[in-house]
């Protein structure tokens, strides 16, 4: 005895009566989704590895002080005199009293960490050699919250105590500097001072790496005659993709230029916004391709069927019993496939990734095989098993039991 | 006399439109059929025996005239309606048995119950068991029908009429394709099963030996009732 009720029991006896056809459909749908499955676990894992590697390095949102703008400057009778702003001395743009401000920063909805920075161009010097540098003034308690240096450490230590600095490894094979070694800062107002090498990092960009110089809040300040002021704050924010949105409220709360890592990233992101249309472009072709496969089989077995349907509706059927019974073939389709594709894509996505290696063994990137994608495989397969029976369920629901009884 | 479960009122059927492309089929059929009779309808090919078969069993819809089924005007029901009344108030033998080859014997003759309620009950399968057991197939109820004999089949195919106990069962040339015993055997449990149910009959047939043993003969020629008899019974 069949625990079904009459449209399942009816349509799951009709696609085991197909056999052939039946599982031949059945793994088209399942390829079809396990392309989409493996297509979109390769392409957010790709996606999610570079963001995440982008945003290791840098701040969500880069506070700073604004440019000066030109002032339009005439004379009593009208007319111009200047529109242009000669630069400081300092070279840098500065927050002065930026202790309230940081604290404001703070407080604002999914901030985690503020971190003043004190940024601004200077020389290393070892012995002969020079090197044109990136003079990074932090305080490494609050700016290991933003960026986390302990983990990009190759050799040393993070903690940057008096005349302390932390070099990129490109700027220690240039310059043959060790941890321990000393090394001479000279800025571009000829303020210089010896810092000793505590740690060294690797950023994993080689510019970074060569000309990032990190050393005390107040070291720089001196070096850079800021005293007393921060150059920027790097924020840190719970979701890195409202970085649009807080940076706005920054602006808000403050008089300074509020820069999400999206701004600054701008080509890195157009390039995943189309490699993501891309790949949904091919799903989209695919997911067409198993809708017209599935309505295909069941038009064919709709014509197949026609004597069958016809006694159904001779002995009582109605035409939404029929109906309900080739959109039930759809949904069983869809439904089978979404597993059989869930599982061929999870196995691509796993042979890949024993594949797709560097050179230490190491998978170059996490394939991304999350919940939700097989949430979506699964919506997606019966969704389209669903909307590709419509049609034939109509015609059979068309069928006139009396013409199809008759041609037998 | 027991009211009529049939009543046809000058029934016309007409194929094609247009006056030069239009076929009239029928051309004003008037009759009834009453509980407990086994009416034949005999006729040459191409009479209209087939049409009139299809407007009794509701399967089409007659060009004009009325069709009563069970006290029911059936021309004042939509599609829908008209489906479950003919569920619940025909039953119908084919002349090529057609049942569905992907069932067994019982899931064939316990199908039209379910369609009309959905879920399988237990009184459903012992009904359907009991009508098997009677037409003799209590060895063949769980094979495909398809592995069963003709006349197995055309067997199944009478009991899955009788499931609903129908109070109108339609048969068309139900011992055409069998051989003489088991139409008889076939014809007999017909009678049967009439008796007991005190349903209707109305059976389109070429078989003379059938046709004598009804109760009433209605003889169909051109598309008009030629003769309406009832052969003495023996």
């Amino acid at each position: 005895m069949s625990a079904l009720p009459f449209e399942p029991f009816v349509a799951l006896r009709f696609l085991r009566e197909g056999r052939a056809q039946t599982l031949l459909i059945f793994v088209g749908v399942g390829v079809g989704i396990g392309v989409m499955v493996f297509l979109s676990a390769l392409i957010s894992g790709l996606q999610g590895s570079l963001i995440k590697n982008t945003l290791s390095t840098q701040a969500h949102v880069v506070v700073r002080a604004p440019e000066r703008t030109p002032t339009v400057l005439h004379d009593a009778a009208g007319a111009l005199v200047g529109a242009a702003v000669e630069k400081g001395a300092e070279r840098v743009a500065r927050i002065d009293a930026w202790q309230p401000i940081s604290d404001t920063i703070a407080k604002l909805a999914t901030v985690t960490a503020v971190a003043p920075t004190v940024a601004g161009s200077a020389f290393a010097h070892q012995g002969p050699l020079t090197a044109s540098i990136a003079l990074r003034g932090i305080d490494v308690a609050s700016y290991r919250r933003v960026v986390n240096l302990e983990e990009k450490l190759t050799s040393g230590r993070s903690d940057l105590v008096g005349n302390s600095a932390l070099i990129g490894i490109e700027l220690a094979n240039n310059l043959s500097l060790h941890v321990g070694d000393r090394l001479r800062l000279r800025t571009t107002a000829n303020r210089e001072d010896i810092v000793r090498v505590s740690g060294i990092f690797d950023l994993g960009n080689k510019d970074v790496n060569q000309r990032w110089v990190f050393v005390s809040l107040r070291e720089a300040q001196s070096l850079l005659d800021l005293s007393g002021s921060v150059s920027t704050f790097e924020v840190r924010i719970e979701d890195p993709f409202a970085a649009e949105a807080v940076a706005e409220n920054i602006r808000q709360h403050t008089t300074l230029v509020a820069e999400p890592w999206t701004q600054l990233n701008r080509q890195l992101l157009v390039a995943l916004k189309s490699q993501s249309s891309s790949s949904i472009m091919i799903q989209v072709f695919v997911v067409l391709a198993v809708a017209l496969g599935i309505a295909s089989v069941l038009v064919v077995s709709v014509v197949q069927k026609s004597k069958e349907i016809g006694i159904l509706r001779a002995t009582g059927t109605s035409v939404r019993s029929i109906t309900w019974i080739f959109l039930i073939q759809g949904l069983v389709v869809g439904l089978v496939g979404a597993v059989v594709g869930s599982l061929l894509g999870a196995l691509l996505a796993f042979v890949f990734s024993r594949m797709a290696v560097s050179a230490d063994g190491s998978p170059t990137f996490p394939v991304d095989l999350g919940p939700d994608l097989f949430l979506r495989a699964f919506l997606v397969a019966i969704g389209v098993g669903l909307a590709a029976a419509i049609s034939p369920a109509r015609r059979a629901a068309r069928l006139d039991p009396a013409v199809a009884i008759r041609h037998v | 006399m027991s009211n009529p479960i049939l009543q046809l009122k000058d029934v016309k059927k007409t194929y094609g439109q247009g006056t030069d492309a239009a076929c009239e089929v029928l051309h004003g059929i008037d009759m009834d059929i009453r509980g407990g009779e086994l009416t034949a309808l005999i006729g040459p090919s191409g009479s209209g025996k087939s049409t009139l078969l299809n407007l009794l069993g509701l399967l089409e819809r007659p060009t004009s005239g009325t069709i009563h089924l069970d006290g029911v005007n059936t021309g004042e029901l939509n599609d829908r309606a008209l489906t479950a009344l003919r569920g619940r108030k025909i039953g119908f033998v084919f002349q090529f048995h057609h049942l569905l080859p992907a069932f067994t014997a019982m899931e064939n003759v316990f199908l039209p119950a379910q369609a009309l309620a959905r879920w399988q009950t237990k009184a459903m399968l012992e009904r359907a068991e009991k009508l098997l057991r009677e037409v003799g197939l209590e060895d063949a109820m769980h094979r495909k029908s398809n592995e069963l004999s003709g006349g197995q089949q055309q067997r199944v195919a009478v009991a899955r009429a009788l499931m609903n106990q129908p109070p109108l069962l339609l048969a068309d040339e139900p011992t055409g394709n069998l051989d003489t015993v088991t139409a008889d055997q076939v014809f007999a449990l017909f009678r049967r099963l009439l008796s007991e149910q005190g349903s209707a009959a109305l059976v389109v047939t070429h078989d003379p030996r059938l046709a004598e043993r009804a109760d009433r003969v209605l003889s169909l020629v051109d598309g008009r009732i030629l003769s309406d008899a009832r052969p003495s019974r023996r």
